[in-house]
């Protein structure tokens, strides 16, 4: 009893009940076109929320002045500056892990140039922030340490603020924009960064020295600085080990005792990044294990069919019993047709899955992996669903006693 | 195995059956030698235990109590693989109702005792065709079941039997479901066989078909009643009623 001999018989009684076979097939392919393409939208959504996360910065620690770890952060935001240029300094120097550290003031102002003006939010920084931020010029420069230290009065325009102001097709370099009624010259203009997962507008947005954005724009204490320090570390591996040196070196500079609650909070965005990966990879599962309970549900129908088809060929099962048939002969005649359904409907289910997936991908323009291994998993899955569930059928038939299957009417 | 040592040896043979606290004896104390190139009908009413015997000595069940030695090796102890594989090689089935697989041909349907063989697929064809000659369906090999006539089938049912070369033919009411004519031809076929060498072991209740036997074994209530030699022919039609009366 050779196994090609095996096979091809299983296919024969197979599809002598076309219609049954057909049906207990397609509970096969349900599952594992569920099983691929459950995965394959769990995929496609933890790559997009990473693409997002992607355009906030990647590497970034934001340090937050005068808020408590457990406190709102909007209560200490500027009213009560805890975080010195001195601190920004010891920070981009002490700690090797951070290659850039940039201070970050914001306020809403208003932007004026000849006819057009336009609310936006006006930021006082270093170059060092378009470093970290990975955030390309379009045209122009970025603003120098020189512009820094000689209160340029120079921007740089996010590109939503050069459309409101300027137009499309005009290139702003060079002109003259005021800002809360100072004059500035524009020096470059940022590519497109798109929006952050908030909803804010990246591009909506003006960027000036800090020196000068301090002595005209926003004031206050000349020691303090009225906003955040964003510090871009050396890869995202470091960023949890830059956290906890920063912290531990503001602790040291602020003088607090152990025990004592920070004046300040780091924000960790791979952090974010990393929970909703997380998430998305929980969903993914989540979806895969509703997919799989689908498949679960067509290996049932294998089992249902293997049992009624072992009682109708009750007769036959006795009849090669007597002739020579032993144990291991009529188990594998019924596994290899469960085998044989499931395998194929495995097949289909796994063609249908990835041409619907990727069908979709582009149709909707998602990112769509194809992930090999997510098939053979599939494909495996199935293939144990239908000895699995094939087994104790076949086991049942193998083990009948030949008298009374001969017997049986 | 010595020459003369007979094929079938059942000594002192039970089967008891217990369904819960019933306690059914189907065979008792049975004791039974069969030799070489005997037909051998076995009769006796319904419940006598006939089928009962046909199993043990089928090798499809095992006795509660004695020893069954097949051609000189113990088979009573074997479990159910090994018996398999005994009745794969020295014994053939004849069953009332054919027992053909209905969507195999003729040759596929004697093919299969040579699957489960092992044989290669060039041997398997040689031999079923041989078998089928024999028979007298060499015209028939491509005919499904329901394409042969009762008497046909039962020959392709014999063609099966015979095609591995077994010692041993098992007939349960081989003519069960046959006219009388094609009985008739179906038990010519037996004996043939029967004087080729191989034993026929048959079980019938019809005195008519138990003529064609050599000898003639009646049971009652799982007891052997009579076991007496038999000439094939007219003159012991009368000899086979009274012993079927005996039985009633």
């Amino acid at each position: 009893m050779n196994v090609l001999h095996t096979i091809g018989i299983a296919f024969e009684t197979l599809l002598r009940n076309k219609l049954r076979s057909f049906l207990t097939l397609l509970g096969v392919v349900i599952g594992v076109f569920a099983v691929i393409a459950m995965v394959a939208a769990g995929d496609g959504a933890r790559t997009r929320v990473q693409q997002l996360f992607a355009t906030m910065g990647s590497n970034m620690l934001v340090i937050l002045p005068g808020a408590r770890v457990q406190g709102g952060v909007t209560e200490g935001f500027g009213t009560s500056a805890t975080l010195t240029w001195d601190d920004l300094t010891a920070i981009q120097n002490e700690i090797p892990s951070v290659q850039y550290a940039a201070a970050l003031s914001q306020v809403k102002g208003q932007v004026d140039v000849a006819g057009h003006n336009w609310a936006t939010s006006i930021n006082g920084t270093s170059s060092a922030y378009f470093a970290i931020r990975d955030w390309p010029i379009a045209s122009g420069a970025y603003f120098t340490d020189s512009d820094l230290k000689g209160r340029a009065k120079v921007a740089v325009l996010g590109e939503v603020v050069v459309k409101k102001l300027f137009g499309s097709d005009v290139n702003p370099v060079g002109q003259v924009v005021r800002v809360n009624n100072v004059s500035f010259r524009v020096v470059g203009v940022l590519t497109q960064k798109g929006q952050s997962p908030h909803g804010q507008d990246n591009d909506d947005a003006v960027f000036v020295p800090e020196t000068i954005f301090q002595s005209v724009i926003q004031g206050g204490l000349q020691q303090y600085i009225q906003g955040t320090i964003v510090v871009g570390t050396t890869s995202q591996d470091a960023t949890d080990r830059a956290q906890r040196q920063i912290t531990a070196l503001l602790r040291d500079r602020h003088r607090l005792r152990n025990g004592a609650e920070e004046d300040f909070s780091i924000r960790n965005l791979t952090d974010i990044a990393h929970t909703v990966a997380a998430a998305t990879t929980a969903l993914t599962l989540l979806l895969a294990a509703i997919a799989g309970v689908s498949l679960l549900v067509g290996g049932i129908g294998i089992m249902n069919i293997m049992l009624v088809s072992v009682t109708e060929r009750t007769r036959e099962i006795g009849l090669r019993m007597a002739i020579g048939a032993k144990t291991v002969h009529i188990l594998s005649q019924f596994l290899a047709e469960s085998a044989a359904l499931s395998l194929v409907g495995g097949t289909i289910g796994t063609v249908l899955g990835v041409v619907t997936t990727q069908f979709i991908a582009h149709r909707l323009g998602w990112p769509v992996p194809l992930r090999p291994e997510v098939i053979v998993i599939a494909v495996a899955f199935s293939a144990f669903v239908g000895v699995g569930f094939g087994l104790y059928p076949a086991r049942k038939a193998s083990l009948l006693d030949p008298i009374e299957a001969l017997r049986y009417e | 195995m010595e020459p003369n040592r007979p094929l079938i040896e059942l000594e002192r043979i039970s089967k008891i059956y217990r369904m819960g606290e019933i306690v059914v004896p189907a065979l008792l104390d049975v004791s039974l030698t069969i030799t070489r190139g005997e037909l051998v009908a076995v009769m006796g009413a319904s419940g006598s235990g006939k089928s009962t015997l046909m199993n043990l000595v089928g090798c499809l069940d095992r006795p509660t109590k004695g020893r069954y030695l097949l051609a000189g090796q113990l088979v009573s102890n074997l479990d159910r693989n090994a018996l398999a594989e005994i009745r794969n090689r020295f014994l053939g089935f004849v069953f009332q109702s054919f027992n053909l697989l209905p969507r195999a041909t003729a040759l596929e349907n004697v093919q299969l005792p040579m699957l489960y063989a092992g044989l290669p697929a060039s041997e398997r064809l040689r031999r079923a065709k041989e078998a089928l000659t024999r028979v007298a369906l060499a015209s028939r090999l491509d005919h499904k079941p329901n394409q042969l006539s009762g008497g046909q089938q039962q020959r392709v049912a014999i063609a099966r039997a015979i095609v591995m070369k077994p010692k041993i033919i098992l007939a349960d009411e081989p003519t069960g479901n046959l006219d009388s004519k094609t009985s008739a031809e179906i038990m010519n076929l037996l004996q043939e066989l029967s004087r080729a060498g191989i034993t026929v072991v048959l079980v019938t209740h019809e005195s008519n078909i138990a003529e064609y036997a050599s000898r003639v074994i009646v049971l009652k209530d799982g007891r052997m009643l009579s076991d007496r030699p038999h000439t094939p022919g007219r003159t012991h039609v009368a000899a086979a009623s009274q012993t079927e009366e005996a039985v009633r």
